[in-house]
């Protein structure tokens, strides 16, 4: 069933059950379930505004329900007793059901939206046709299978949200930071867009616009199709498109600056929210190995190099060549964006060359100059930009990274991987905040003096895979571009050595070990 | 290059390994009868709650070792041939050191009560007490009862994990509160009521007598010294630690409690060195008892004896006092001397301060005479080490510190402040007195 060692024991398991009300409250959840079930295998409802609103209640009543019977009547404090004892959250049987179920969600939700019941031209069936009910009521129109997405997104962030609190009541900052995803979650990226959708009629179509969703993430912002309908609607649409590119450009460099990347990834971001909440219970099962983190950084600033080139190629797919009509052409697009890569590039090779490692100096070194080469190559001999097709660039970004890598192995393999394979691995957005949060930020984890014990629970309950153990020890702050602030770390250390803080750049990275308790000529000795 | 033998691969016997690799290039073997990896001890408890497994209380990857060229060699060192320099392996064979490190660590202190050999007495030192607790206490239908004897930070850690799978659990305190040896008492009082909220059936002043036999050789009941019989499965044994020593008893190397050293940590055989918890200061230093079973001295002797053996003399030479804990819920963290009422200076007054939760309160100790600043316990509340070890070695006065307490202050953010609430009581208090 599974290769983990559940403990130490030849004898016996140790208790693991779940209390009465907490299995009622799971049956409840499972029930309102098992009707999106019913609608999904055609059951025709035949109110479906109550059934819909039933189903959904009673998901939502079973988990608050379930979350109370858990923490409510306990001390406040870590609740993670018997983590690696239960089937669900040490890959167990239930953890693989689990895994495949939302991988099997995901596929079908991806290329097989007809199963779902959607109908691309007139009326829904199955379980889409159940949303349609709060689709109109929000939007005016008949709902989709991302509509139905969105929704149960939405639903578990907030519920299972609310599990997350009761959890850690007794930590304001888990608090507010939860308060603040699922504020994010239901707003910008359920409400407002589809109250912006009312607003379209047939001269006026703003494309579906989460504001908080920013470019990388959101790799499919700058599309020709996007864009143009920006544009079409006047100032509205210019608004929000320039609002699009100072968001990656202006407003995340200065909160990254101040905060470091947790403004986004653990207070805003929808990813972020959704492995905050209903993923908190896989956070522990991120590798924490060295070859992890070396995966990682490989992967995910390909990723990032990936994405760059798709949206230039997309973008410069649709510009005009001739500046008389509109100022920005093919080649003044193309030319800023190689001024702009090598400012970027040298300007971290001249002022923080030394704080990167030996393959990020390769690595960058690597990609800036196949990125250059192309371009001047397209120049040079008109060969098309990046040898590949934008089309094709764009078709297989969104297939690889958007669809498998986001959704199918992102929140599929919650159970198996942890909840932050897609964060740590794969988003772009989470590799350029993690890029100026390691070499431009206020922000840090710092450590106790010497109080560390080598316990190991920071490490373990990271969900990024960072092994902060091996920091702590030593008496380093921990500035690590993965590092999204969730405050876990800290919350679980049993001896108060952690701790979040933004502060100034001077002797940020300190790499000697400074422990406290030795008399302090000794520790001279020791960091010589 | 010299052999470098370290007997040990706990904090200290690892501190030791990694700073000599750091400075010379020494052969090292380290040896160690329990396990194959250095593991965090005082992690013990959370691989029975289920927090973490086995590996994860590992600090170091298993291929740190290789990397960094440390040997590991599993085996139980019987005799110490001092003037040979060899040791001699219980499984057979033996191995010479040029210098050789003893960092063996504590062992369980019993008080030879009648029983005590029976099955299901353990304490909570070692990677085979774990085992044995999860043998013997796997679940609350195998073991509906445990009795603990003994409140110290051992004891309130078996209660936390035996309560974690719901199985009763009976503490018997010596003392009218908790670990109120070491807290003063307003602390020791809180620390019992939160206990209690715990469903832990805490009883004080209560001395256990002698342990029954359930006729198999496994602890049926004990019986304390009221003569009131207690069943239970395990009887969880935290009445202290004591050097684990047993295995230099026929050696040249000087003992008492501990292994004898001095200042430099050298034994009184010649490349024979002791640290960590087996180690006994002959001189105890400042404060400090002569032998010190608390995580950070030992590593702090491993930085210290590792400068020493390759080639800069040092003394073991700590600063000032610091300490951290877990009672359940309630963290604790200590810098300099706060005493219990039995072990209190003369010249020492405390401040205390305590949250209307009864989860948090802070004590402050001074000099009465010259108001200088002695030590804090502080409970729930998380303190910054650096800043407080700075107050205590500029000899800040308790005005001082107590007006500068937020600097202090180690809490996540947007946690409740409590300073002002301190301040308050502290300045009404000193203008009334």
């Amino acid at each position: 069933m599974s290769t983990v060692q559940r403990n130490m024991s030849l004898t016996g398991e140790p208790p693991k059950t779940i209390n009465a009300q907490q299995k009622l409250a799971s049956a409840i959840g499972l029930l309102g379930l098992a009707l999106l079930f019913l609608a999904l295998f055609n059951l025709d409802f035949p109110n479906k505004t109550l059934w819909l609103s039933v189903s959904l209640g009673m998901i939502s009543i079973g988990i608050v329900w379930f979350s109370i019977a858990a923490y409510a009547n306990k001390h406040e404090g870590i609740k993670n007793d018997g983590v690696y004892f239960k089937s669900l959250t040490s890959r167990g049987f239930w953890a693989w059901i689990l895994g495949i179920a939302l991988t099997l969600f995901y596929v079908v939700l991806y290329w097989f939206p007809q199963y779902l019941g959607w109908a691309q031209n007139g009326n829904n069936k199955g379980i889409v046709a159940l949303f349609d009910p709060l689709s109109n009521l929000l939007n005016d129109g008949p709902a989709s299978q991302w509509f139905l997405y969105g929704t149960l997104y939405t639903l578990a962030i907030l519920a299972f949200g609310i599990k997350f609190i009761l959890k850690y009541r007794h930590n304001k900052y888990e608090k507010l930071r939860t308060y603040s995803v699922m504020f994010f979650q239901l707003s910008f990226a359920f409400l407002i867009p589809e109250f912006m959708s009312r607003l379209n009629s047939e001269s006026f179509s703003l494309p579906y616009y989460d504001l908080k969703n920013i470019w990388p993430l959101n790799y499919y912002n700058f599309e020709q199709y996007r864009v143009d309908s920006f544009i079409s609607v006047g100032d509205i649409g210019l608004a929000l498109l320039l609002f699009g590119i100072a968001s990656i450009f202006i407003i995340t460099p200065i909160l990254t600056y101040f905060y470091g990347k947790r403004w986004y990834c653990s207070w805003v971001c929808g990813c972020g929210g959704l492995a905050e909440t209903a993923g908190d219970p896989f956070r522990h099962l991120s590798d924490k190995r060295l070859v992890a983190w070396k995966v990682e950084r490989w992967v995910v600033h390909s990723v990032l190099v990936f994405v760059v080139l798709m949206t230039t190629a997309v973008i410069y797919s649709y510009l005009g060549d001739d500046a008389s009509k509109y100022w920005l052409t093919k080649n003044v697009f193309l030319i800023s964006v190689a001024v702009l890569l090598t400012l970027v590039f040298f300007g971290v090779w001249i002022f923080k060359r030394e704080e990167l490692k030996k393959d990020a100096r390769i690595g960058s070194i690597a990609y800036f100059a196949i990125i250059i080469s192309l371009i001047a190559l397209h120049f040079t001999t008109g060969k098309t930009l990046f040898l590949f097709d934008a089309e094709t660039l764009r078709q297989s970004y969104g297939f690889l990274i958007g669809a498998v890598f986001s959704g199918v192995i992102g929140v599929g393999f919650y159970p198996i991987f942890g909840s932050r394979v897609w964060c740590r691995f794969g988003c772009p957005m989470a590799a350029i905040l993690g890029f100026q949060q390691r070499l431009f930020s206020r922000f840090r984890i710092t450590t106790n003096g010497g109080q560390c014990i080598s316990c190991g629970n920071c490490s373990t309950y990271c969900e990024m895979g960072i092994d902060v153990r091996a920091y702590a020890q030593k008496g380093e702050n921990i500035v690590r571009s993965s590092c999204v602030g969730c405050g876990i770390c800290s919350a679980v250390c049993p001896r108060g050595v952690l701790k979040l803080e933004n502060g100034p750049l001077e002797k940020r990275i300190n790499s000697n070990e400074i422990l406290l308790g030795n008399d302090l000529d000794l520790m001279n000795y020791v960091n010589q | 290059m010299e052999h470098i033998v370290i007997i040990g691969n706990g904090i200290a016997g690892i501190t030791a390994a990694r700073h000599i690799r750091k400075l010379s290039d020494n052969k090292i073997t380290i040896i160690s009868a329990e396990a194959d990896h250095f593991f965090s001890r005082t992690a013990l408890m959370y691989v029975y709650m289920g927090h973490m497994r086995w590996r994860d209380i590992e600090p170091y990857e298993p291929w740190f070792w290789e990397k960094n060229r440390l040997e590991l060699k599993k085996a139980y060192v019987e005799r110490i041939d001092t003037d040979k320099q060899t040791l001699h392996f219980k499984e057979g064979g033996s191995l010479q050191y040029d210098k050789l490190i003893i960092a063996s660590g504590s062992t369980t202190s019993f008080y030879g009560w009648e029983g005590q050999d029976l099955k299901g007495v353990l304490g909570l030192v070692s990677k085979k007490d774990l085992e044995d607790l999860e043998k013997y206490a796997p679940n609350n239908k195998e073991c509906s009862r445990a009795v603990i004897v003994g409140g110290g930070l051992i004891g309130v850690e078996m209660a936390e994990m035996l309560r974690s799978r719901n199985i009763d659990v009976t503490m018997l305190v010596r003392e009218e509160a908790f670990w109120a040896g070491v807290l003063p008492k307003p602390e020791a009082e809180m620390i019992s009521r939160h206990v209690i909220s715990h469903s832990v059936n805490l009883r004080h002043n209560v001395e256990m007598d002698k342990i029954l036999d359930d006729g198999n050789g496994h602890v049926r009941a004990i019986v304390t010294k009221d003569g009131e019989e207690i069943p239970c499965s395990i009887v969880g044994i935290a009445t202290g630690v004591k050097p684990q020593i047993s295995f230099l008893k026929n050696s040249n190397i000087e003992i008492d409690r501990g292994i004898l050293v001095n200042r430099m940590l050298e034994t009184n055989s010649r490349n024979v060195y002791a640290i960590g918890d087996c180690a006994q200061q002959r001189e105890p230093i400042g404060n400090r008892p002569a032998v010190e079973a608390v995580w950070y001295t030992g590593r702090m002797m491993g930085e210290a004896v590792a400068q020493t053996i390759c080639g800069k003399p040092f003394e073991y030479n700590p600063g000032n006092w610091f300490n951290s804990a877990k009672f359940f819920d309630i963290e604790y963290q200590t810098y300099g001397w706060v005493f219990s009422e039995t072990r209190k200076k003369d010249y020492e007054v405390q401040f205390h301060w305590k949250c209307a939760s009864d989860l948090r309160c802070v004590t402050i100790s001074y000099n009465k005479l010259s108001n200088e600043f002695l030590g804090i316990n502080t409970f729930g509340i998380r303190m910054k080490h650096e800043v407080l070890d700075r107050w205590l070695y500029e000899k800040r006065s308790v005005e001082y510190v107590i007006e500068n307490l937020k600097q202090a202050n180690f809490d996540p953010e947007f946690f409740k402040n409590y300073e002002k609430e301190i301040q308050a009581k502290f300045f009404n208090q000193t203008v009334k007195v």
